[in-house]
C-alpha cells in the first residue's frame, strides 16, 4: 500500500534541436507546460474539489451565527472573528456531549465483540479441520454480501422477547453480527498465509490449540488485528441507519442520529450543523492521520485478496 | 482416530461463538423476512397472510417505488438504477484517472490522502457538507455562489429541493465520498505492475495514452471489476445520505430500495411491504453473492 513511489519518468525529449535560441527555449517551456504542467493543474484541481467543501464547513462551524447567513464562508479573509462558540452550544444546550458518550458507548462493545469471535472463528477456518469446514467458510462469504435491511424487523423482535430492546446490548449483538462475515474473511485470509510449521513445531512442543492461538497467532496478526478494529469501529461510529432502527431510548442516540435530530429540529441552522457534523468527524480524522495506512491495508483486504 | 474426532470438536467450539451470532442475527431473521414479505406484517408482526400481493403492488400500484408512465420513469427503482449507473462509472473512472495521475509526481500520498480523506468520515457529515455546498443562498451555498459569479443573472436553484436536480445532486456528493475508495484499491493494483512493462513498451514507442489503454487497463481488469462489484453492493443500500439530505424528498423525488424499506417498516408501520423490498435487495445480490464464493473457491479455500 505504501510501496515508495518510482517516479515514472517522462521518455527523454526528442533530439532537442542543438542551438537552443530563445524560440527553442520557449518550445521548451510550452512542452513542459503541456507535459507536466497541466497534470499539476489537474491534480491542484482534484485537490481543490475534495478538500474545500470540508474546509468550508469547517470555516463555518468557527463563524458567529449572524455572519454565516449574511455572507459566504469564503470572504472570511474580509472580516475575521473566529470562535469556538458554536460548539459550546452544541455540546451543551443542544446535547451533543451525551452524543458523543453515546457514540463511544456503542462503538468500543461493537468492535471488540466482533473482532475476538471472529478471530477465533477466523482460525477454526484456517488452521483445524473438521467436518463442513470449507462448506462453511463459502456461507460465511455469502453472507458478507446480505443486505442489513433483511435483518431489522426480525432482530428488533428478537431484543424484544429478550427484553434488550432499551440497553445498548441490542445494538451490541446486531453490530457484531454484521460485523461477523467481514471480520471472519479478512483474518481467515491473513491467518493462513502465516507460517504452519511454527504451528506444529508449538502443537509437538504439547501447546494447546487454545494456547497457540493466543501464544502464536494473535501476536503474529497484529496489523490485521489492527486494520480489522479500525475498519469495525469507524463502520459502528460513522452508523446511522442501525442506531435509527435499534435504539428507541432519546437519551442513548449517538452523535449521527442527534445531528440529524438537530436539522429537523432546527431546521438549516448552520452554526448548529456545521459544529455537530464536525464533532462526528473528529475521531475519523485522528484515526485516520494517525492509523491511515491500517485503514487502507482493511479496506484492500476485503476488496483484493492479497 | 480419537485425535482426529478431538481435532473436529475444537474446531467447532471456534467457531460455535460465530455461527451463534450469524445463526440468530443473519440467518434465522433473512428467513423470517423472506416470509414476511408474503404477509401483510402490520405492527410489525406476522398477521394476515397476503401471497404476492406486496410484490404485485410494489411493481404495479405504487408510483414511489416504480412509475412508467411518464419517461424518463421515475420511483425508487429507477432512482436506483441512476445510482449504480452514474456512481459507479464516475467513481471507477475517476478513481483511476487520480491514481494514475498522482502516480507520477512525488505528493502523490497527499493527493491520495485528500481525496481518501471522505472514505473515514460519516455518510452524515458528508450530508452536511453537501448539503451546506447545495444551498439556495448564494451567501451559503458555495455552489449556487460560483455560479452567480459568473453569471449575474443566474437564479440561484435549491438544489436538493427540486425533483429535476435532487437526484443528481446527491449521486455526486456520494461520488465523492466513494472515489477515494476505487482510487486506493486501484492505486495498490497498480503498483503491482512491474515498471519493466511500461518501460519497454514507451521505449517500443507508444504513446501515454496508448500505455494506459492497452497495458495499464487491461493489468488493472481484476481490480477494477472488484472495486466495480464493491461499490454497486454498496450503493444498492445506499441510505443515510439521502436520510440526512433529502428524507427521500422532495415528495418522493429521491427515494431508493433502501430509503423505501426503511419508510414503509418503520414509518408507515407496513412490515410485509417493506420486507418485499428488502428480499428485492437480496435478490438484486445473490448473483453478487454467487460470483464471490466462486472466485473464492477458484482460487482455492484451501491455502
Amino acid at each position: 500500500m505504501t510501496t515508495p513511489l518510482t517516479p515514472v519518468t517522462a521518455p527523454p525529449p526528442k533530439a532537442q534541436a542543438a542551438g537552443t535560441t530563445m524560440a527553442g527555449r520557449r518550445d521548451k517551456t510550452v512542452s513542459w507546460l503541456l507535459r507536466r504542467g497541466g497534470l499539476h493543474l489537474v491534480l491542484l484541481i482534484i485537490c481543490l474539489i475534495w478538500l474545500v467543501p470540508t474546509v468550508g464547513l469547517f470555516i463555518t462551524s468557527l463563524r458567529p451565527r449572524p455572519d454565516i447567513g449574511s455572507t459566504g464562508w469564503w470572504t472570511i479573509l474580509q472580516a475575521p472573528g473566529l470562535s469556538f462558540d458554536n460548539y459550546a452550544d452544541v455540546l451543551g444546550s443542544k446535547g451533543m456531549s451525551a452524543g458523543f458518550l453515546n457514540s463511544l458507548f456503542i462503538s468500543i462493545p461493537s468492535t471488540i465483540i466482533p473482532v475476538l469471535v471472529g478471530a477465533l472463528a477466523a482460525y477454526g477456518f484456517a488452521w483445524i479441520k473438521f467436518p463442513f469446514r470449507d462448506t462453511m467458510f463459502l456461507i460465511v462469504v455469502g453472507l458478507m454480501v446480505v443486505p442489513i435491511q433483511m435483518t431489522f424487523v426480525p432482530v428488533l423482535s428478537i431484543l424484544n422477547t429478550l427484553n434488550l430492546n432499551q440497553s445498548y446490548v441490542g445494538i451490541w449483538l446486531a453490530h457484531s453480527a454484521f460485523g461477523l462475515p467481514f471480520a471472519i474473511f479478512l483474518l481467515r485470509n491473513f491467518f493462513v498465509m502465516l507460517p504452519g510449521e511454527l504451528i506444529e513445531a508449538a502443537f509437538l512442543d504439547g501447546a494447546s490449540t487454545l494456547g497457540i492461538f493466543i501464544k502464536i497467532i494473535m501476536p503474529l496478526s497484529v496489523p490485521a488485528l489492527a486494520s480489522l478494529t479500525i475498519f469495525q469501529f469507524l463502520g459502528v461510529w460513522n452508523d446511522l441507519l442501525m442506531a435509527l432502527i435499534f435504539i428507541q431510548d432519546p437519551n442513548a442516540r449517538p452523535l449521527t442520529v442527534k445531528v440529524s435530530t438537530l436539522l429537523s429540529t432546527y431546521g438549516t441552522e448552520w452554526h448548529l450543523l456545521s459544529s455537530g457534523a464536525f464533532l462526528i468527524m473528529i475521531i475519523p480524522l485522528i484515526v485516520f492521520f494517525a492509523l491511515q495506512r491500517y485503514f487502507v491495508a482493511g479496506m484492500l483486504g476485503g476488496a483484493v485478496k492479497s | 482416530m480419537s485425535m482426529r474426532r478431538g481435532q473436529a470438536l475444537t474446531g467447532l467450539l471456534f467457531i460455535l461463538p460465530a455461527i451463534i451470532f450469524l445463526s440468530v442475527f443473519l440467518i434465522y431473521p433473512t428467513i423470517w423476512t423472506i416470509l414476511l414479505s408474503f404477509n401483510d406484517g402490520r405492527g410489525l408482526k406476522f398477521s394476515e397472510w397476503v401471497g404476492f400481493e406486496n410484490y404485485i403492488n410494489l411493481f404495479t400500484n405504487d408510483p414511489k417505488f416504480l412509475d412508467l408512465s411518464n419517461f424518463p420513469p421515475t420511483g425508487a427503482v429507477f432512482n436506483n438504477v441512476l445510482w449504480v449507473i452514474f456512481n459507479t462509472i464516475f467513481c471507477v473512472s475517476l478513481g483511476l484517472l487520480i491514481a494514475v495521475l498522482a502516480d507520477r509526481v512525488k505528493y502523490e500520498r497527499i493527493v491520495k490522502a485528500i481525496v481518501f480523506l471522505p472514505m473515514a468520515i460519516a455518510a452524515t457529515a458528508v450530508a452536511i457538507i453537501w448539503l451546506f455546498v447545495y444551498s439556495p443562498n448564494p451567501d451559503i451555498g458555495l455552489l449556487n455562489a460560483i455560479i452567480t459569479f459568473f453569471n449575474k443573472d443566474f437564479e440561484p436553484i435549491a438544489w436538493t429541493g427540486r425533483a429535476d436536480t435532487v437526484n443528481a445532486a446527491l449521486i455526486v456528493a456520494n461520488i465523492w465520498t466513494s472515489t477515494g475508495f476505487a482510487m486506493v484499491v486501484l492505486s495498490a493494483a497498480l503498483k503491482g505492475i512491474p515498471t519493466e512493462i511500461i518501460e519497454a513498451s514507451r521505449v517500443d514507442g507508444a504513446k501515454e495514452f496508448q500505455v494506459f489503454r492497452h497495458i495499464t487497463v487491461p493489468m488493472l481488469s481484476l481490480a477494477i471489476s472488484v472495486v466495480t462489484i464493491t461499490l454497486i453492493i454498496n450503493v444498492l443500500k445506499v441510505f443515510d445520505i439521502i436520510y440526512i439530505m433529502t428524507l427521500g424528498g422532495p415528495g418522493s423525488a429521491s427515494r431508493v430500495l433502501a430509503y423505501t424499506m426503511y419508510a414503509e417498516t418503520f414509518q408507515g408501520g407496513k412490515a410485509g411491504y417493506g420486507s418485499a423490498v428488502a428480499v428485492i435487495l437480496l435478490i438484486l445480490v445473490i448473483p453478487i453473492m454467487a460470483l464471490n464464493i466462486r472466485r473464492f473457491r477458484s482460487e482455492g479455500v484451501a491455502r
